[in-house]
């Protein structure tokens, strides 16, 4: 086919024209794509636990452990304390630390009173999704936590930190509050 | 995420730093390129085995036997053994293969240079996505070895069977788990990918690279990356859930009552749908990640060999962008059998149909592109045509299927085999073979043998098409699919074509032999390649072959042109201009 087709004709050299690199700030771009990601799983959590709540007739409300409103409280201060922490205070990083570890901690609290009523992950689904929904949240605080600490590491050993490190670090951890918040409207309307 | 691509000031020293943990977004694009082929290698070995078991069913496999004892006792493998195959056959291929190669593989070592950066964004973590899906492959195949045997589910692991545990038959104990851990590992490490993806495509182009200047492969990465963001973000949960309903006892897929090796499952209120959903959400948009990288490929290389700029860029761009938002809209077309409403069934029906307008509107870009243009017949133009052909070929039987009322007939049959291998697997290969054949000079310095990769091309063309097509015919006649043996009367009369398939199944496995070879020797007798050897227009081929560890030798390259300059006049006797001219 290529053979009986006459060449195309060459048009003129196209100008140059040049335009400036976008700028780079993969750090927060990275960021917000990992806080897409994870809203998705969430998300998708979400859609099972809607289908799962309406598919069978088997859903067991129960109440929620109060010390969840308790952990809700030291969260968001936390995010507070650590925006303090951006005018370099190392101890406003380390309360953050501090509040975020209690915010685990409290959860596990969450956690014991459940089993203390005889909840456990296999109990019902509505416990099931508790449990999942609390302990994947929980496990990306920790991770959050690690960040803090790594922030907190580097302002008292090398004196500073790479103010984009530290916008990451905060825009992960009030985040991790939004996504809580979110969580807590869930479970209290749902379970 | 907290440490940007830094400088590469001098080039890492050890073996191991060089080699193996290297940071350098090529080493691990040709690490992931390894591991795929590793994985089509052994998924391919897994097909021969089914493939001999349905042409004859009564011969032995010499060996067999021996590797597996149970499922395949005197070299004829049982029903069970046949589906644990399979599985593991679609599972190796679709991750480990067509998401790991296209995607992953050429992806990482071809984009950072497209895109005139000295590294992805996030070197470590991009390291970390390779090590992370070598442990998912580790974690997969060893159901070959621990437990009994793998699982038996299918790639798409249906619940309740992929939920219950040991009484669901062999291998959906330790196997099933395996299968399911394998799969959420590999999400991770494709988040992780998709992540360096889309940041470094955003974040670190080059002086002049806007995005109107993209080549469309990093058009087609870039949104195969998103695609991929939001599918592995939702199968990955739904693993945790099969997981803990596996071991934990909760019953998230586990309907009441259900009796499996006559014990009562001690679970309720679970619904196995839920579980085809999360899958399917993920799944078709899985079908785009696997091809999308392809269609980029084909973009990229179809302008370079007609010598032509590719017709409708703007409007390929568009139709790439349409399919990502679409695929997330047409998974319930994967469960019309499902029991489903009609409503529902046509909800789904309708996107899924209006998909197949951007799919064709690309396809007949590709044509008019070539229309025209004057052809320089090689191995990468060839499987690039080829891969227009398969997935036209495959696309149109997506049609019928997109049809509730004809696909309750067809969906269980190999009418379904052959669709989403023409369009999803034989395409997808052939992007990898164009894309091969096409980057190895670049790779390595040196071109992989033409001759040999022409029979290559045309033995392998005429092998897919004897292999699939006379299957959309065994479908229409009723052949079930994902059955180890037709002894209904009715099927009888087609054993001679499941024959014939077999036949030609391992003639055009044997083929790829040739493409083996002319690899390996290529990398060390190829004749030697200069910088730009195909006269292309994009980045990677301003830079030397293989490039410098920080790809572009200190230099940042300055982009004054699009992708697209082909057949022009560049005033000093060359039909093309370099994006980064002089
Ligand atoms: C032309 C557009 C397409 C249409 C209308 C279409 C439609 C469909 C439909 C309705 C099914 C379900 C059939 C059934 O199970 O009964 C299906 C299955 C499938 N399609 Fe497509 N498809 C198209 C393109 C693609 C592409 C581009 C790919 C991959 C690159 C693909 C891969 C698959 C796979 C893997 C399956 C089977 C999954 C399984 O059951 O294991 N399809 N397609
Ligand atoms: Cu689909």
């Amino acid at each position: 086919m290529a053979a009986v087709m006459p060449p195309p004709p060459l048009t003129t050299r196209p100008t140059a024209t040049v335009t400036e690199a976008p700028r780079a700030q993969p750090g927060r771009t990275g960021m917000w794509i990992a806080i897409a990601t994870i809203s998705m799983s969430f998300a998708a959590l979400t859609s099972a636990m809607v289908v799962r709540q309406s598919g069978a007739p088997d859903w067991r409300h129960f109440h929620l452990p109060s010390i969840l409103y308790a952990n809700t409280a030291v969260l968001l201060i936390s995010s507070l304390t650590l925006e303090w922490a951006r005018r370099r205070s190392a101890a406003a990083l380390s309360v953050t630390l501090g509040l975020g570890l209690l915010f685990v901690a409290g959860q596990i609290t969450a956690w014991r009173e459940l089993s203390a009523q005889g909840l456990f992950l296999a109990t019902a689904a509505s416990s099931s999704f508790f449990y999942v929904f609390t302990a994947l949240h929980g496990l990306h605080v920790m991770g959050g936590l690690g960040a803090v600490g790594y922030l907190l590491q580097r302002r008292l050993v090398a004196g500073r930190v790479a103010p984009t490190t530290f916008a990451a670090t905060a825009l992960y951890w009030h985040f991790m509050a939004v996504l809580w918040l979110y969580l807590l409207v869930l479970l209290v309307a749902r379970v | 995420m907290t440490a940007p691509a830094h400088v590469h000031a001098a080039p890492p020293q050890s073996f191991l730093r060089k080699y193996v943990f290297s940071v350098d977004h090529k080493v691990i694009g040709r690490q992931y390129l390894d591991l795929a082929l590793v994985a089509v290698v052994t998924g391919m070995v897994l097909s021969w085995i089914m493939r001999f078991h349905l042409g004859f069913p009564d011969t032995a496999i010499p060996g067999l036997g021996k590797v597996a004892p149970t499922g395949a006792a005197g070299g004829v493998i049982t029903p069970e053994y046949y589906l644990e195959l399979m599985t593991m056959h679609g599972t190796i291929m679709v991750f480990f293969v067509l998401t790991t190669a296209p995607f992953a593989g050429f992806g990482n070592y071809v984009l950072p240079l497209q895109v005139g950066a000295e590294d992805m964004a996030f070197p470590r973590i991009n390291m970390m996505s390779f090590w992370v899906t070598l442990l998912a492959f580790l974690v997969l195949v060893a159901a070959f070895f621990i437990g009994d045997g793998p699982p038996l589910s299918g790639w798409t692991a249906y619940a309740p069977l992929s939920a219950v545990g040991k009484d669901a038959g062999p291998g959906q104990g330790m196997g099933q788990t395996l299968w399911a851990f394998s799969i959420a590992i590999f999400c991770i490490a494709q988040l992780l990918g998709a992540l360096n993806f889309i940041a470094t495509t955003l974040d670190l182009r080059t002086r002049g690279m806007s995005l109107a200047r993209l080549p469309y492969s990093t058009w087609a990465w870039f949104i195969t990356a998103v695609i991929a963001l939001i599918a592995f973000a939702v199968l990955m949960p739904a693993c945790i859930l099969l997981i803990l309903d596996r071991v934990a006892g909760t019953s998230f897929f586990i309907p009441a009552g259900l009796v499996l090796s006559d014990r009562l499952q001690p679970h309720a209120g679970g619904s196995p749908l839920l579980w085809q959903h999360l899958f399917w959400f993920f799944g078709h948009p899985e079908v785009y990640v696997a091809i999308l990288p392809g269609f980029g490929i084909v973009s990229h290389i179809l302008p370079v060999f007609t010598r032509k700029p590719l017709l409708g860029p703007r409007v390929f761009i568009a139709c790439l962008i349409a399919i990502a938002f679409l695929s997330y809209t047409v998974w319930g077309h994967h469960m019309f059998l499902s029991g489903m409403n009609p409503f529902s069934a046509t909800l789904f029906s309708v996107p899924t149909l209006v998909i197949t307008i951007p799919a064709t509107i690309i396809t007949l870009l590709w044509i008019g592109t070539i229309y025209g243009g004057r052809l320089r017949f090689t191995a990468a133009s060839l499987f690039a045509l080829g891969f227009v052909s398969v997935f036209v070929s495959g696309g149109i039987s997506g049609f019928f299927l997109a049809q509730p009322s004809t696909d309750i007939y067809l969906h269980g049959t190999y009418f379904v085999v052959a669709h989403f291998h023409f369009v999803m697997g034989v395409a997808a290969m052939f992007g990898i073979f164009a894309g091969t054949y096409f980057w190895f000079p670049k790779l390595f310095g040196r071109f992989m043998n033409e001759t040999l990769g022409k029979w290559h091309f045309w033995l392998t063309l005429i092998g897919v098409y004897c292999i699939f097509m006379p299957m959309h015919y065994l479908g229409l006649a009723g052949n079930v699919r994902r059955y180890s043996a037709f002894t209904d009367d009715y099927l009888k009369p087609l054993i001679p074509l499941h024959r014939f398939i077999t036949i030609a199944a391992l003639f055009t496995g044997a083929v790829q032999l040739i493409f083996l070879f002319n690899l390996f020797r290529s990398r060390f007798r190829g004749a030697k390649a200069p910088d730009n050897p195909w006269e292309a227009t994009t980045l990677e081929w301003s830079t030397s072959s293989p490039p410098p560890v920080d790809n572009f030798g200190g230099r940042h390259p300055v982009v004054t042109h699009g992708p697209n300059e082909y057949g022009v006049n560049d005033g000093r006797g060359r039909d093309y201009i370099m994006q980064a001219a002089d």
